[in-house]
Protein backbone atom coordinates (compact mmCIF):
# COMPACT_ATOMS: atom_id res chain seq x y z
CA UNK A 1 0.00 0.00 0.00
CA UNK A 2 0.74 3.07 -0.64
CA UNK A 3 0.26 6.58 1.29
CA UNK A 4 -1.00 9.32 -1.34
CA UNK A 5 -1.89 12.75 0.07
CA UNK A 6 -4.54 14.83 -1.52
CA UNK A 7 -5.07 18.65 -0.64
CA UNK A 8 -8.17 20.56 -1.32
CA UNK A 9 -8.11 23.98 -2.51
CA UNK A 10 -9.19 24.97 1.16
CA UNK A 11 -6.33 23.43 2.69
CA UNK A 12 -8.13 20.11 3.87
CA UNK A 13 -6.00 17.16 3.13
CA UNK A 14 -6.77 13.85 2.94
CA UNK A 15 -4.50 10.11 3.43
CA UNK A 16 -5.44 7.73 1.04
CA UNK A 17 -3.76 3.92 0.94
CA UNK A 18 -3.49 3.10 -2.87
CA UNK A 19 -3.13 0.17 -4.39
CA UNK A 20 -0.03 -0.92 -6.47
CA UNK A 21 -0.91 -0.62 -10.51
CA UNK A 22 -4.29 1.02 -9.58
CA UNK A 23 -4.03 4.78 -11.23
CA UNK A 24 -3.42 8.07 -9.11
CA UNK A 25 -6.99 9.16 -9.83
CA UNK A 26 -8.71 5.62 -9.46
CA UNK A 27 -7.00 5.76 -5.64
CA UNK A 28 -8.62 9.19 -5.43
CA UNK A 29 -12.24 7.94 -6.64
CA UNK A 30 -12.20 4.37 -4.58
CA UNK A 31 -11.40 6.14 -1.36
CA UNK A 32 -14.15 8.68 -2.38
CA UNK A 33 -11.73 12.01 -2.68
CA UNK A 34 -13.78 15.12 -3.84
CA UNK A 35 -12.51 17.00 -7.06
CA UNK A 36 -11.21 14.27 -9.08
CA UNK A 37 -14.29 13.65 -11.35
CA UNK A 38 -12.25 11.64 -14.15
CA UNK A 39 -15.41 11.88 -16.81
CA UNK A 40 -13.81 9.36 -19.08
CA UNK A 41 -12.77 6.77 -16.41
CA UNK A 42 -8.67 7.03 -16.66
CA UNK A 43 -8.97 6.63 -20.87
CA UNK A 44 -7.03 10.02 -21.34
CA UNK A 45 -10.07 12.15 -23.26
CA UNK A 46 -11.34 14.73 -20.57
CA UNK A 47 -8.15 16.16 -18.45
CA UNK A 48 -11.02 15.87 -15.61
CA UNK A 49 -8.54 14.37 -13.07
CA UNK A 50 -6.12 17.34 -12.99
CA UNK A 51 -3.66 17.72 -10.24
CA UNK A 52 -0.86 19.84 -9.03
CA UNK A 53 2.06 17.42 -8.01
CA UNK A 54 4.12 18.61 -4.92
CA UNK A 55 7.35 19.66 -5.91
CA UNK A 56 9.40 17.78 -4.52
CA UNK A 57 7.77 14.94 -6.44
CA UNK A 58 7.39 16.15 -9.82
CA UNK A 59 10.91 14.93 -10.94
CA UNK A 60 9.92 11.70 -9.47
CA UNK A 61 7.40 10.78 -11.59
CA UNK A 62 7.64 9.29 -15.09
CA UNK A 63 7.47 12.14 -17.94
CA UNK A 64 4.17 12.77 -19.73
CA UNK A 65 3.34 11.78 -23.02
CA UNK A 66 2.56 14.25 -25.88
CA UNK A 67 -1.20 13.07 -25.12
CA UNK A 68 -1.06 14.00 -21.54
CA UNK A 69 0.77 17.34 -22.49
CA UNK A 70 -1.79 18.45 -25.01
CA UNK A 71 -5.28 17.55 -22.90
CA UNK A 72 -3.16 19.83 -19.97
CA UNK A 73 -3.63 22.69 -22.34
CA UNK A 74 -7.46 22.23 -21.61
CA UNK A 75 -8.03 21.86 -17.96
CA UNK A 76 -10.59 24.08 -16.53
CA UNK A 77 -8.07 25.46 -13.68
CA UNK A 78 -4.94 26.93 -14.76
CA UNK A 79 -2.59 24.58 -16.44
CA UNK A 80 0.78 25.04 -14.30
CA UNK A 81 4.36 23.38 -14.44
CA UNK A 82 3.28 20.95 -11.82
CA UNK A 83 -0.15 20.08 -13.54
CA UNK A 84 -0.60 16.60 -14.28
CA UNK A 85 -3.74 14.01 -15.44
CA UNK A 86 -3.68 12.07 -11.96
CA UNK A 87 -5.16 9.33 -14.47
CA UNK A 88 -2.05 8.89 -16.07
CA UNK A 89 0.50 8.62 -12.99
CA UNK A 90 0.57 4.92 -11.78
CA UNK A 91 0.39 3.95 -8.21
CA UNK A 92 3.86 2.19 -7.29
CA UNK A 93 5.87 2.05 -3.67
CA UNK A 94 8.45 4.76 -4.71
CA UNK A 95 5.62 7.07 -4.67
CA UNK A 96 4.62 6.87 -1.45
CA UNK A 97 4.01 9.66 0.67
CA UNK A 98 3.13 11.84 -2.66
CA UNK A 99 1.41 14.80 -2.22
CA UNK A 100 -1.28 16.44 -4.96
CA UNK A 101 -3.34 19.63 -4.88
CA UNK A 102 -6.89 19.53 -6.20
CA UNK A 103 -7.60 21.85 -8.16
CA UNK A 104 -10.75 24.24 -8.15
CA UNK A 105 -12.30 23.27 -10.95
CA UNK A 106 -12.34 20.61 -12.91
CA UNK A 107 -14.81 21.78 -15.70
CA UNK B 1 -45.36 -0.99 -36.99
CA UNK B 2 -44.62 -4.61 -38.01
CA UNK B 3 -41.30 -5.74 -38.17
CA UNK B 4 -40.93 -9.01 -39.18
CA UNK B 5 -36.88 -9.95 -40.28
CA UNK B 6 -36.68 -9.82 -44.06
CA UNK B 7 -33.95 -12.00 -44.04
CA UNK B 8 -32.36 -14.53 -41.61
CA UNK B 9 -28.72 -15.21 -41.37
CA UNK B 10 -27.72 -18.73 -42.44
CA UNK B 11 -27.36 -21.88 -40.32
CA UNK B 12 -24.54 -20.94 -37.95
CA UNK B 13 -21.36 -23.27 -39.14
CA UNK B 14 -20.09 -23.82 -35.22
CA UNK B 15 -21.70 -24.80 -32.33
CA UNK B 16 -21.85 -22.32 -29.18
CA UNK B 17 -20.00 -23.70 -26.68
CA UNK B 18 -20.87 -25.89 -23.56
CA UNK B 19 -21.89 -24.58 -20.50
CA UNK B 20 -23.54 -21.08 -21.86
CA UNK B 21 -26.94 -20.19 -21.33
CA UNK B 22 -28.81 -19.79 -24.44
CA UNK B 23 -31.82 -17.48 -24.62
CA UNK B 24 -34.30 -16.53 -27.19
CA UNK B 25 -33.85 -12.55 -26.64
CA UNK B 26 -34.27 -10.41 -29.86
CA UNK B 27 -32.39 -7.35 -28.89
CA UNK B 28 -33.20 -5.86 -31.96
CA UNK B 29 -36.92 -6.03 -31.75
CA UNK B 30 -39.72 -3.69 -30.50
CA UNK B 31 -40.70 -5.42 -27.59
CA UNK B 32 -37.30 -5.08 -26.30
CA UNK B 33 -37.26 -1.45 -27.44
CA UNK B 34 -40.29 -0.82 -25.76
CA UNK B 35 -39.02 -2.30 -22.24
CA UNK B 36 -35.22 -3.94 -22.01
CA UNK B 37 -34.94 -3.59 -18.52
CA UNK B 38 -36.40 -7.33 -17.63
CA UNK B 39 -34.57 -9.00 -20.24
CA UNK B 40 -31.37 -6.60 -19.38
CA UNK B 41 -31.98 -8.26 -16.16
CA UNK B 42 -32.77 -11.85 -17.41
CA UNK B 43 -29.21 -11.80 -19.21
CA UNK B 44 -27.39 -10.57 -16.67
CA UNK B 45 -28.52 -13.34 -13.89
CA UNK B 46 -28.32 -15.78 -17.07
CA UNK B 47 -24.56 -15.61 -17.12
CA UNK B 48 -21.20 -13.41 -17.37
CA UNK B 49 -21.48 -14.59 -21.01
CA UNK B 50 -24.51 -15.38 -22.94
CA UNK B 51 -25.55 -16.81 -26.09
CA UNK B 52 -28.45 -15.22 -28.44
CA UNK B 53 -30.47 -17.73 -30.44
CA UNK B 54 -32.18 -15.44 -32.74
CA UNK B 55 -29.13 -14.11 -34.35
CA UNK B 56 -26.32 -16.57 -33.60
CA UNK B 57 -24.01 -14.41 -31.37
CA UNK B 58 -22.73 -14.05 -28.14
CA UNK B 59 -23.60 -12.13 -25.43
CA UNK B 60 -22.11 -9.57 -22.44
CA UNK B 61 -24.44 -8.06 -20.41
CA UNK B 62 -23.07 -7.49 -17.28
CA UNK B 63 -20.26 -4.99 -15.92
CA UNK B 64 -17.57 -6.80 -15.50
CA UNK B 65 -17.99 -8.76 -18.68
CA UNK B 66 -18.61 -5.55 -21.12
CA UNK B 67 -15.36 -3.67 -19.40
CA UNK B 68 -13.07 -6.36 -19.85
CA UNK B 69 -14.49 -6.94 -24.07
CA UNK B 70 -14.59 -3.02 -24.05
CA UNK B 71 -10.58 -2.84 -23.15
CA UNK B 72 -9.35 -5.52 -25.01
CA UNK B 73 -9.12 -4.83 -28.50
CA UNK B 74 -6.65 -7.49 -29.42
CA UNK B 75 -8.84 -10.06 -28.75
CA UNK B 76 -11.95 -8.52 -29.22
CA UNK B 77 -11.43 -6.34 -32.78
CA UNK B 78 -13.43 -3.72 -34.05
CA UNK B 79 -12.00 -3.72 -38.18
CA UNK B 80 -14.08 -6.96 -38.40
CA UNK B 81 -16.96 -4.16 -38.00
CA UNK B 82 -18.90 -3.30 -34.67
CA UNK B 83 -22.04 -4.11 -35.50
CA UNK B 84 -23.67 -7.97 -36.49
CA UNK B 85 -22.29 -8.18 -40.31
CA UNK B 86 -18.73 -9.74 -39.94
CA UNK B 87 -16.68 -7.39 -42.59
CA UNK B 88 -14.83 -10.67 -43.25
CA UNK B 89 -17.64 -12.34 -44.33
CA UNK B 90 -20.05 -9.93 -45.53
CA UNK B 91 -19.55 -6.75 -47.71
CA UNK B 92 -19.83 -3.55 -45.40
CA UNK B 93 -23.19 -1.59 -46.57
CA UNK B 94 -20.71 1.54 -46.92
CA UNK B 95 -16.98 2.05 -47.01
CA UNK B 96 -15.81 1.51 -43.48
CA UNK B 97 -14.89 3.80 -40.68
CA UNK B 98 -11.19 4.41 -40.43
CA UNK B 99 -11.90 5.02 -36.57
CA UNK B 100 -14.86 3.10 -35.27
CA UNK B 101 -14.29 0.61 -37.44
CA UNK B 102 -9.89 0.15 -37.77
CA UNK B 103 -7.59 -1.48 -35.33
CA UNK B 104 -4.00 -0.54 -33.57
CA UNK B 105 -2.20 0.48 -35.87
CA UNK B 106 -4.61 2.06 -38.22
CA UNK B 107 -6.65 3.25 -35.82
CA UNK B 108 -4.06 4.66 -33.44
CA UNK B 109 -2.88 7.30 -36.52
CA UNK B 110 -6.78 8.20 -36.88
CA UNK B 111 -7.71 8.26 -33.22
CA UNK B 112 -5.29 10.83 -32.48
CA UNK B 113 -5.83 13.34 -35.25
CA UNK B 114 -9.61 13.33 -34.07
CA UNK B 115 -8.72 13.82 -30.84
CA UNK B 116 -6.81 16.59 -31.36
CA UNK B 117 -9.43 18.14 -33.69
CA UNK B 118 -12.03 17.54 -30.35
CA UNK B 119 -9.69 18.20 -27.59
CA UNK B 120 -10.49 20.00 -23.93
CA UNK B 121 -8.48 23.04 -24.80
CA UNK B 122 -10.83 23.04 -28.41
CA UNK B 123 -14.10 23.26 -25.95
CA UNK B 124 -13.00 26.17 -23.89
CA UNK B 125 -13.09 28.21 -27.21
CA UNK B 126 -17.10 26.71 -28.06
CA UNK B 127 -18.07 27.06 -24.30
CA UNK B 128 -19.76 30.67 -24.56
CA UNK B 129 -21.16 29.78 -27.61
CA UNK B 130 -22.81 26.85 -26.98
CA UNK B 131 -23.80 27.84 -23.74
CA UNK B 132 -24.90 31.25 -25.06
CA UNK B 133 -27.23 29.34 -27.79
CA UNK B 134 -28.73 27.15 -25.09
CA UNK B 135 -30.20 29.94 -22.83
CA UNK B 136 -31.37 31.64 -26.22
CA UNK B 137 -33.09 28.17 -26.95
CA UNK B 138 -34.79 27.94 -23.62
CA UNK B 139 -35.75 31.63 -23.55
CA UNK B 140 -37.67 30.64 -26.78
CA UNK B 141 -39.13 27.54 -25.56
CA UNK B 142 -40.23 29.40 -22.41
CA UNK B 143 -42.32 32.11 -24.55
CA UNK B 144 -44.35 29.58 -25.81
CA UNK B 145 -44.53 27.51 -22.50
CA UNK B 146 -45.64 24.00 -24.42
CA UNK B 147 -43.26 22.16 -26.78
CA UNK B 148 -42.03 18.65 -28.06
CA UNK B 149 -38.94 18.63 -26.52
CA UNK B 150 -37.16 15.92 -28.96
CA UNK B 151 -37.85 17.65 -32.04
CA UNK B 152 -37.89 21.26 -30.48
CA UNK B 153 -35.00 20.86 -27.34
CA UNK B 154 -33.18 17.83 -28.47
CA UNK B 155 -33.28 17.89 -31.91
CA UNK B 156 -33.30 21.90 -32.35
CA UNK B 157 -30.35 22.58 -30.16
CA UNK B 158 -27.36 20.25 -31.25
CA UNK B 159 -28.81 21.40 -34.75
CA UNK B 160 -28.09 24.98 -33.97
CA UNK B 161 -25.03 24.50 -32.71
CA UNK B 162 -23.09 21.11 -34.04
CA UNK B 163 -22.95 21.45 -37.70
CA UNK B 164 -22.08 24.92 -37.49
CA UNK B 165 -18.92 24.06 -35.68
CA UNK B 166 -18.40 21.11 -38.00
CA UNK B 167 -17.84 24.10 -40.87
CA UNK B 168 -21.47 22.25 -42.68
CA UNK B 169 -22.73 25.00 -45.29
CA UNK B 170 -26.80 25.70 -44.21
CA UNK B 171 -28.42 23.91 -46.97
CA UNK B 172 -29.08 20.29 -47.27
CA UNK B 173 -28.74 19.63 -43.09
CA UNK B 174 -32.42 18.32 -43.59
CA UNK B 175 -30.01 14.58 -44.36
CA UNK B 176 -27.80 14.97 -41.02
CA UNK B 177 -30.29 12.97 -38.76
CA UNK B 178 -31.99 10.74 -41.63
CA UNK B 179 -28.60 9.54 -42.21
CA UNK B 180 -26.64 9.02 -38.68
CA UNK B 181 -29.99 7.07 -37.79
CA UNK B 182 -29.25 5.02 -41.05
CA UNK B 183 -25.99 4.57 -39.82
CA UNK B 184 -27.14 3.30 -36.40
CA UNK B 185 -29.58 1.02 -37.80
CA UNK B 186 -27.28 -0.37 -39.91
CA UNK B 187 -25.28 -1.99 -37.06
CA UNK B 188 -27.95 -4.25 -36.14
CA UNK B 189 -29.28 -7.59 -37.79
CA UNK B 190 -31.16 -7.37 -40.79
CA UNK B 191 -34.48 -6.75 -40.11
CA UNK B 192 -36.94 -4.33 -41.01
CA UNK B 193 -35.50 -1.15 -39.57
CA UNK B 194 -32.06 -1.96 -40.69
CA UNK B 195 -33.15 -2.95 -44.75
CA UNK B 196 -35.55 -0.16 -44.83
CA UNK B 197 -32.84 2.54 -43.72
CA UNK B 198 -30.73 1.16 -46.10
CA UNK B 199 -33.21 0.91 -49.02
CA UNK B 200 -33.67 4.63 -48.41
CA UNK B 201 -30.29 5.53 -47.82
CA UNK B 202 -29.36 6.94 -51.35
CA UNK B 203 -30.49 10.65 -50.78
CA UNK B 204 -28.38 10.75 -47.53
CA UNK B 205 -25.12 9.54 -48.50
CA UNK B 206 -24.85 11.17 -51.77
CA UNK B 207 -25.28 14.58 -49.00
CA UNK B 208 -22.69 13.26 -46.71
CA UNK B 209 -20.21 12.48 -49.19
CA UNK B 210 -20.55 15.80 -50.57
CA UNK B 211 -20.20 17.37 -47.54
CA UNK B 212 -17.61 15.57 -46.64
CA UNK B 213 -14.82 17.07 -49.28
CA UNK B 214 -12.42 19.85 -48.51
CA UNK B 215 -14.14 22.88 -50.13
CA UNK B 216 -17.32 22.26 -48.56
CA UNK B 217 -16.26 23.10 -45.14
CA UNK B 218 -15.89 26.03 -43.52
CA UNK B 219 -12.30 27.46 -42.14
CA UNK B 220 -11.41 27.31 -38.27
CA UNK B 221 -14.60 24.37 -38.32
CA UNK B 222 -14.20 20.84 -37.10
CA UNK B 223 -13.82 19.29 -40.76
CA UNK B 224 -11.57 21.98 -41.94
CA UNK B 225 -8.75 20.97 -38.71
CA UNK B 226 -9.16 17.39 -40.01
CA UNK B 227 -8.90 18.40 -43.43
CA UNK B 228 -5.51 20.42 -42.31
CA UNK B 229 -4.20 17.08 -40.93
CA UNK B 230 -3.91 15.89 -44.48
CA UNK B 231 -1.62 18.56 -45.08
CA UNK B 232 0.78 17.75 -42.08
CA UNK B 233 0.93 14.48 -43.28
CA UNK B 234 -0.61 12.83 -40.05
CA UNK B 235 -3.43 11.45 -42.49
CA UNK B 236 -3.76 11.19 -46.27
CA UNK B 237 -6.16 13.48 -48.40
CA UNK B 238 -8.01 10.43 -48.93
CA UNK B 239 -8.33 9.72 -45.48
CA UNK B 240 -9.54 13.14 -44.69
CA UNK B 241 -13.28 13.49 -45.66
CA UNK B 242 -13.75 9.59 -44.29
CA UNK B 243 -12.85 10.90 -40.89
CA UNK B 244 -15.27 13.71 -41.38
CA UNK B 245 -17.58 11.43 -42.19
CA UNK B 246 -17.50 9.72 -38.47
CA UNK B 247 -18.13 13.29 -36.86
CA UNK B 248 -21.50 13.74 -39.37
CA UNK B 249 -22.16 10.15 -38.73
CA UNK B 250 -21.61 9.98 -34.69
CA UNK B 251 -21.68 13.71 -33.72
CA UNK B 252 -25.20 14.71 -34.34
CA UNK B 253 -28.10 12.24 -33.45
CA UNK B 254 -26.04 10.58 -30.08
CA UNK B 255 -26.52 14.38 -28.76
CA UNK B 256 -30.34 14.27 -29.60
CA UNK B 257 -31.03 10.92 -27.92
CA UNK B 258 -28.51 11.91 -24.75
CA UNK B 259 -30.57 15.57 -24.53
CA UNK B 260 -33.71 13.47 -24.81
CA UNK B 261 -32.73 11.59 -21.97
CA UNK B 262 -31.27 14.12 -19.73
CA UNK B 263 -34.99 16.00 -20.58
CA UNK B 264 -36.81 12.72 -20.26
CA UNK B 265 -35.24 11.98 -16.73
CA UNK B 266 -35.43 15.49 -15.37
CA UNK B 267 -39.48 15.45 -16.26
CA UNK B 268 -39.78 11.84 -14.26
CA UNK B 269 -37.56 12.63 -11.45
CA UNK B 270 -39.37 15.33 -9.80
CA UNK B 271 -36.60 15.99 -7.03
CA UNK B 272 -33.76 15.55 -8.91
CA UNK B 273 -34.90 18.39 -10.89
CA UNK B 274 -35.13 20.26 -7.51
CA UNK B 275 -31.88 19.41 -7.08
CA UNK B 276 -30.46 20.51 -10.33
CA UNK B 277 -32.61 23.89 -9.71
CA UNK B 278 -31.07 24.52 -6.34
CA UNK B 279 -27.46 24.16 -7.86
CA UNK B 280 -26.91 24.59 -11.52
CA UNK B 281 -23.43 23.53 -11.44
CA UNK B 282 -24.67 20.18 -11.13
CA UNK B 283 -26.17 19.92 -15.17
CA UNK B 284 -22.94 18.87 -16.34
CA UNK B 285 -22.80 15.41 -13.65
CA UNK B 286 -26.75 15.37 -14.26
CA UNK B 287 -26.96 15.01 -17.93
CA UNK B 288 -24.15 12.49 -17.64
CA UNK B 289 -26.20 10.69 -15.32
CA UNK B 290 -28.74 10.32 -17.64
CA UNK B 291 -25.69 8.88 -20.12
CA UNK B 292 -26.18 5.88 -17.72
CA UNK B 293 -29.22 6.05 -17.13
CA UNK B 294 -30.64 5.52 -20.75
CA UNK B 295 -27.71 4.88 -22.59
CA UNK B 296 -28.66 6.67 -25.42
CA UNK B 297 -25.90 4.44 -27.28
CA UNK B 298 -27.61 0.79 -26.25
CA UNK B 299 -25.02 -1.26 -28.13
CA UNK B 300 -21.99 -2.23 -29.90
CA UNK B 301 -20.61 -5.64 -30.88
CA UNK B 302 -16.90 -7.18 -31.42
CA UNK B 303 -15.41 -10.07 -33.20
CA UNK B 304 -12.86 -12.57 -31.84
CA UNK B 305 -9.50 -12.38 -33.24
CA UNK B 306 -9.11 -15.51 -31.44
CA UNK B 307 -10.44 -18.38 -29.00
CA UNK B 308 -11.05 -16.49 -25.57
CA UNK B 309 -11.89 -17.53 -22.46
CA UNK B 310 -14.07 -15.15 -20.89
CA UNK B 311 -16.57 -15.00 -17.27
CA UNK B 312 -15.45 -19.30 -17.57
CA UNK B 313 -16.71 -19.44 -20.66
CA UNK B 314 -14.56 -20.50 -24.35
CA UNK B 315 -15.47 -18.04 -27.37
CA UNK B 316 -14.34 -19.09 -30.61
CA UNK B 317 -12.22 -17.21 -32.84
CA UNK B 318 -14.12 -15.25 -35.42
CA UNK B 319 -17.33 -14.92 -33.45
CA UNK B 320 -19.44 -11.80 -32.61
CA UNK B 321 -19.77 -10.39 -29.66
CA UNK B 322 -22.64 -7.87 -28.71
CA UNK B 323 -22.18 -5.68 -25.63
CA UNK B 324 -24.83 -4.29 -23.92
CA UNK B 325 -23.73 -1.26 -22.39
CA UNK B 326 -27.23 -0.57 -21.11
CA UNK B 327 -27.53 -2.73 -19.11
CA UNK B 328 -24.00 -3.16 -17.55
CA UNK B 329 -24.91 0.74 -17.07
CA UNK B 330 -27.54 -0.86 -14.60
CA UNK B 331 -25.74 -3.64 -13.48
CA UNK B 332 -26.34 -4.03 -9.68
CA UNK B 333 -23.06 -5.50 -9.35
CA UNK B 334 -21.38 -2.22 -10.22
CA UNK B 335 -23.82 0.43 -9.45
CA UNK B 336 -25.96 1.02 -5.90
CA UNK B 337 -29.78 1.77 -6.59
CA UNK B 338 -28.87 1.66 -10.55
CA UNK B 339 -32.48 1.75 -11.53
CA UNK B 340 -32.39 5.53 -9.32
CA UNK B 341 -32.07 9.10 -11.66
CA UNK B 342 -29.06 10.17 -8.84
CA UNK B 343 -27.58 14.00 -10.37
CA UNK B 344 -24.78 13.59 -7.84
CA UNK B 345 -23.37 9.99 -8.25
CA UNK B 346 -20.27 9.23 -9.01
CA UNK B 347 -20.72 8.17 -12.85
CA UNK B 348 -17.23 7.96 -13.76
CA UNK B 349 -16.64 4.54 -14.61
CA UNK B 350 -19.86 4.37 -16.71
CA UNK B 351 -19.45 2.70 -20.68
CA UNK B 352 -22.63 4.87 -22.12
CA UNK B 353 -19.22 6.43 -23.92
CA UNK B 354 -17.44 3.08 -24.55
CA UNK B 355 -14.06 2.26 -23.00
CA UNK B 356 -10.68 1.61 -23.57
CA UNK B 357 -9.03 2.86 -26.83
CA UNK B 358 -12.62 3.43 -28.91
CA UNK B 359 -14.31 5.28 -26.36
CA UNK B 360 -15.82 8.19 -27.76
CA UNK B 361 -13.75 10.72 -29.20
CA UNK B 362 -16.79 13.35 -29.07
CA UNK B 363 -17.42 12.66 -25.53
CA UNK B 364 -16.14 16.16 -24.90
CA UNK B 365 -18.62 17.56 -27.17
CA UNK B 366 -21.65 15.83 -25.78
CA UNK B 367 -20.87 16.75 -22.56
CA UNK B 368 -20.46 20.49 -23.42
CA UNK B 369 -24.00 20.24 -25.06
CA UNK B 370 -25.82 18.71 -22.33
CA UNK B 371 -24.09 20.98 -19.70
CA UNK B 372 -25.10 23.85 -21.47
CA UNK B 373 -28.94 22.92 -22.12
CA UNK B 374 -29.25 21.82 -18.81
CA UNK B 375 -27.58 24.81 -17.06
CA UNK B 376 -30.06 27.19 -18.93
CA UNK B 377 -32.78 25.00 -17.83
CA UNK B 378 -31.82 24.84 -14.10
CA UNK B 379 -31.46 28.76 -14.57
CA UNK B 380 -34.57 29.55 -16.38
CA UNK B 381 -37.16 27.01 -15.51
CA UNK B 382 -39.34 26.68 -12.47
CA UNK B 383 -41.07 23.33 -13.64
CA UNK B 384 -41.10 20.57 -15.98
CA UNK B 385 -44.33 18.81 -16.74
CA UNK B 386 -44.99 15.94 -19.33
CA UNK B 387 -48.66 16.86 -20.70
CA UNK B 388 -49.45 14.47 -23.20
CA UNK B 389 -48.84 10.92 -24.34
CA UNK B 390 -44.97 10.20 -24.66
CA UNK B 391 -43.70 8.20 -28.07
CA UNK B 392 -40.33 5.79 -28.26
CA UNK B 393 -38.12 6.15 -31.63
CA UNK B 394 -37.35 2.72 -32.63
CA UNK B 395 -33.67 1.86 -34.12
CA UNK B 396 -31.18 -0.79 -34.21
CA UNK B 397 -28.36 0.94 -32.06
CA UNK B 398 -29.62 4.16 -30.41
CA UNK B 399 -32.62 4.34 -27.65
CA UNK B 400 -34.59 7.47 -26.65
CA UNK B 401 -38.13 9.14 -28.00
CA UNK B 402 -40.12 9.95 -30.59
CA UNK B 403 -41.91 12.60 -29.40
CA UNK B 404 -41.67 13.94 -25.29
CA UNK B 405 -44.47 16.75 -25.14
CA UNK B 406 -43.30 18.94 -22.49
CA UNK B 407 -44.77 22.25 -20.37
CA UNK B 408 -42.63 24.15 -18.56
CA UNK B 409 -43.13 27.65 -16.86
CA UNK B 410 -40.47 30.47 -16.12
CA UNK B 411 -38.70 30.79 -12.67
C1 LIG C 1 -24.40 11.39 -25.83
C2 LIG C 1 -23.76 11.36 -26.97
C3 LIG C 1 -22.84 10.24 -27.41
C4 LIG C 1 -22.82 8.94 -27.01
C5 LIG C 1 -23.73 8.24 -26.01
C6 LIG C 1 -21.72 8.31 -27.74
C7 LIG C 1 -21.35 6.98 -27.58
C8 LIG C 1 -20.23 6.41 -28.16
C9 LIG C 1 -19.76 5.07 -27.89
C10 LIG C 1 -20.42 4.08 -26.94
C11 LIG C 1 -18.62 4.87 -28.61
C12 LIG C 1 -17.73 3.63 -28.61
C13 LIG C 1 -17.83 2.80 -29.84
C14 LIG C 1 -17.09 1.49 -29.74
O1 LIG C 1 -16.51 1.17 -28.69
O2 LIG C 1 -17.11 0.73 -30.71
C15 LIG C 1 -18.40 6.08 -29.38
C16 LIG C 1 -17.36 6.27 -30.28
C17 LIG C 1 -17.26 7.37 -31.11
N1 LIG C 1 -17.98 8.56 -31.01
FE1 LIG C 1 -19.47 8.93 -29.70
N2 LIG C 1 -21.12 9.23 -28.54
C18 LIG C 1 -21.77 10.42 -28.37
C19 LIG C 1 -21.45 11.63 -28.99
C20 LIG C 1 -20.49 11.79 -29.96
C21 LIG C 1 -20.15 13.05 -30.59
C22 LIG C 1 -20.77 14.39 -30.24
C23 LIG C 1 -19.19 12.77 -31.54
C24 LIG C 1 -18.46 13.72 -32.47
C25 LIG C 1 -18.32 15.00 -32.29
C26 LIG C 1 -18.91 11.35 -31.46
C27 LIG C 1 -17.99 10.68 -32.26
C28 LIG C 1 -17.55 9.39 -32.01
C29 LIG C 1 -16.53 8.73 -32.81
C30 LIG C 1 -15.81 9.31 -34.01
C31 LIG C 1 -16.33 7.46 -32.22
C32 LIG C 1 -15.33 6.40 -32.64
C33 LIG C 1 -14.12 6.48 -31.75
C34 LIG C 1 -13.10 5.36 -31.96
O3 LIG C 1 -13.47 4.33 -32.54
O4 LIG C 1 -11.94 5.54 -31.55
N3 LIG C 1 -19.70 10.80 -30.49
N4 LIG C 1 -19.38 7.01 -29.07
S1 LIG D 1 -9.81 10.58 -16.23
FE1 LIG D 1 -10.14 11.52 -18.17
S2 LIG D 1 -8.15 12.23 -18.67
FE2 LIG D 1 -7.86 11.34 -16.71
Amino acid sequence: MTTITFIHPDNRSEDVKAEEGASVMLAALTHGVDGIVAECGGNAVCATCHVYVDDAWVAKLDPMSDDEDALLDGTASERLPNSRLSCQIKVSPALDGLVVRVPERQS
Amino acid sequence: MNLTDVSAPAAHPTAPADGIAHLDIDPFSIAFFDDPYPAHEAMREAGPVIYLDRWNVYGVARYAEVYAVLNDNRTFCSSRGVGLSDFAKETPWRPPSLILEADPPAHTRTRAVLSKVLSPAVMKRLRDGFMAAAEAKVDELLARGQFDAITELAEAYPLSVFPDALGLKPEGREHLIPYASLVFNAFGPPNELRQQAIARSAPHQAYVTEQCQRDNLTPGGFGACIHAFAETGDITPAEAPLLVRSLLSAGLDTTVYGIGAAVYCLARFPEEWQRLRQDPSLARNAFEEAVRFESPVQTFFRTTTREVEIGGVTIPEGEKVLMFLGSANRDVRRWERPDVYDISRKVSGHVGFGSGIHMCVGQLVARLEGEAVLTALARKVATIEVNGAVKRRYNNTLRGLESLPISITPA
